[in-house]
């Protein structure tokens, strides 16, 4: 199966938190400047629908799956 | 170009009678024709109405498109810039350099640290309600209560200040019954936060704008932003618990649902933000000429976004006219926008809502409409942001 390392752009990332909302096995947000924190650059396939749906939902387009 | 191109004419000042859910037929109609049409703003400049889904968010995603005040082409007068720190309409990087000291302050995690104490507000509210009552309206005793205590803790009002400060707000949200009224509010309001942030830089306290202080932000942007909070965060969550407490009595199986299973209360506030869309509609002009579903876009042109009708798209969404808190598709609807201006006080709003709903729901299991569902007032289409203007209720045994 191949894995689809996930990035986070955080100068892109506008803190609105629908990642963490979303997927909070995979996301945070840095709890000093609201910015996205990525807890897994390869997530456990239980959490990687999650994952790409917050991708999908992510209003400043800051994450990517490779 | 063989199609031919639909286009608004002028928008109805009201929505189509029994239908105050629903956003005007002649948006419902547009999309049907497609997702973008031609359109003729109030102030007689030419510009774009755009209704369909996939249009509406790839436009708050284009950085060609701008949110800044003073290059909305819609009146035949130049309006001024935004004032400092109101960056709802500024671009970047004005904006983000506003935004950012905020973010932290909205995160998921540190909203959801809020929920006791608005479960505490919302208990203080109900109880008052149930003492005085029934009937009650929803309104004055519910929905703008909540919203008000909770955006004066963040901005750190004092307590003695409330009740002026609430009605000065609720004046110029919506309350003003003359533009004269409205302007003595809106200036009002303005003193009292240019005091309201002198007194927090010289004493701080624990609240969102004496941390801002600890900035570069001069005392002018800070009133400008403790205003867009104000703006932003007090009517539109209003409305919605107001609005959405009528929808919920208006779809009797979908509220008997909702009060069966608390596990419902997060997907049913989801689908009442999609379903309702109270932030119906704003503007973005093209900075060069765009192509878009088949139009260009000159340079200079406003269109204007349907969140609402967007938020009903048939390509999106499924059945988009029904009301379903179990929806499972709900996710990435625009209730909130997309983009950089995306609602910053989302999670906060996710929050107060989700307790409110599910403890009103709890509290009155016979809570219904005390007028016949035709005399509840609305808000006009031509209002900012849309609602209820009062909301009678009833509840116990029938009379
Ligand atoms: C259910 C309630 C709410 C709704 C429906 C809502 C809706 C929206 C929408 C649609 C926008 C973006 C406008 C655009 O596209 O240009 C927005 C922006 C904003 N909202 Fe909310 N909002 C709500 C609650 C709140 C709350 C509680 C707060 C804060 C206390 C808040 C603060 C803001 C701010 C500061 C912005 C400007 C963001 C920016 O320009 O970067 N909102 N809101
Ligand atoms: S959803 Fe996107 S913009 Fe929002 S916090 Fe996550 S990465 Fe940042």
């Amino acid at each position: 199966m191949s894995s689809t390392p996930l990035r986070v752009d955080r100068a892109r990332c506008i803190g609105a938190g629908m990642c963490a909302l979303t997927a909070p096995e995979v996301f945070d947000q840095d709890p000093e400047d609201g910015l996205v924190l990525l807890l897994h650059t390869e997530p456990p396939t239980a959490h990687r629908a999650a994952a790409r749906m917050a991708a999908g939902v992510c209003p400043s387009g800051a994450i990517t799956l490779a | 170009m063989g199609e031919s191109l639909h286009t608004v004419t002028a928008l109805p000042t009201e929505r189509q009678p029994g239908c105050p859910f629903d956003p005007p037929t002649e948006l419902i109609d547009a999309r049907q024709h497609g997702p973008i049409s031609g359109y003729t703003h109030p102030g007689g400049k030419p510009g774009w109405m755009i209704t369909g889904y996939d249009l509406v968010r790839s436009v708050l995603a284009d950085p060609r498109f701008s949110s800044r005040k003073e290059l909305m082409n819609v009146v035949d007068f130049e309006l001024p810039p935004a004032p400092p720190g109101e960056f709802l309409l500024m671009d970047d990087p004005q904006h983000r350099r506003y935004r950012k000291p905020l973010m932290g302050r909205f995160t998921v995690r540190r909203m959801r640290l809020l929920t006791e104490r608005i479960e505490q507000i919302t208990t203080d509210c109900l109880d008052a309600m149930e003492r005085t009552g029934p009937p009650a309206d929803l309104v004055t005793a519910f929905a703008k209560p909540i919203p008000t205590i909770v955006i004066c803790e963040l901005l750190g009002v004092p307590y003695q200040d409330r009740g002026s400060f609430q009605e000065q707000i609720d004046t110029f949200m919506g309350g003003a019954s003359s533009d004269e009224e409205l302007i003595a509010a809106y200036t009002a309001t303005q003193e009292y936060l240019a005091k309201l942030v002198a007194a927090k830089r010289a004493n701080p306290t624990d609240d969102v704008l004496s941390e801002l202080t600890d900035s570069d932000l001069t005392d002018e942007e800070l009133k400008g932003i403790s205003l867009v909070l104000l703006a932003a965060g007090f009517d539109t969550t209003a409305n919605m618990l107001s609005l959405g407490t009528f929808a919920l009595l208006q779809n009797p199986a979908q509220l008997a649902a909702l009060r069966a299973d608390p596990a419902l209360t997060d997907g049913a506030v989801e689908e009442l933000l999609r379903y309702l869309s109270v932030a119906k509609t704003f503007m973005r002009t093209a900075l060069e000429d765009v192509e878009l579903g088949g139009q260009t876009i000159k340079a200079g042109t406003t269109v204007v976004l349907s969140y609402h009708t967007a938020n009903r798209d048939p390509e999106r969404f499924t059945d988009p006219h029904v009301l379903d808190i179990r929806r499972q598709d709900t996710g990435g609807h625009l209730a909130f926008s997309h983009g950089i201006h995306q609602c910053l006080g989302q999670q906060l709003a996710r929050v107060e809502m989700r307790v409110a709903f599910r403890a009103l729901v709890d509290r009155f299991p016979t809570l219904r409409l005390a007028v016949p569902a035709e005399e509840v007032g609305l808000r006009p289409e031509t209002a900012d942001i849309y609602g209820v203007k009062s909301l009678p209720v009833t509840w116990g045994e029938e009379s």
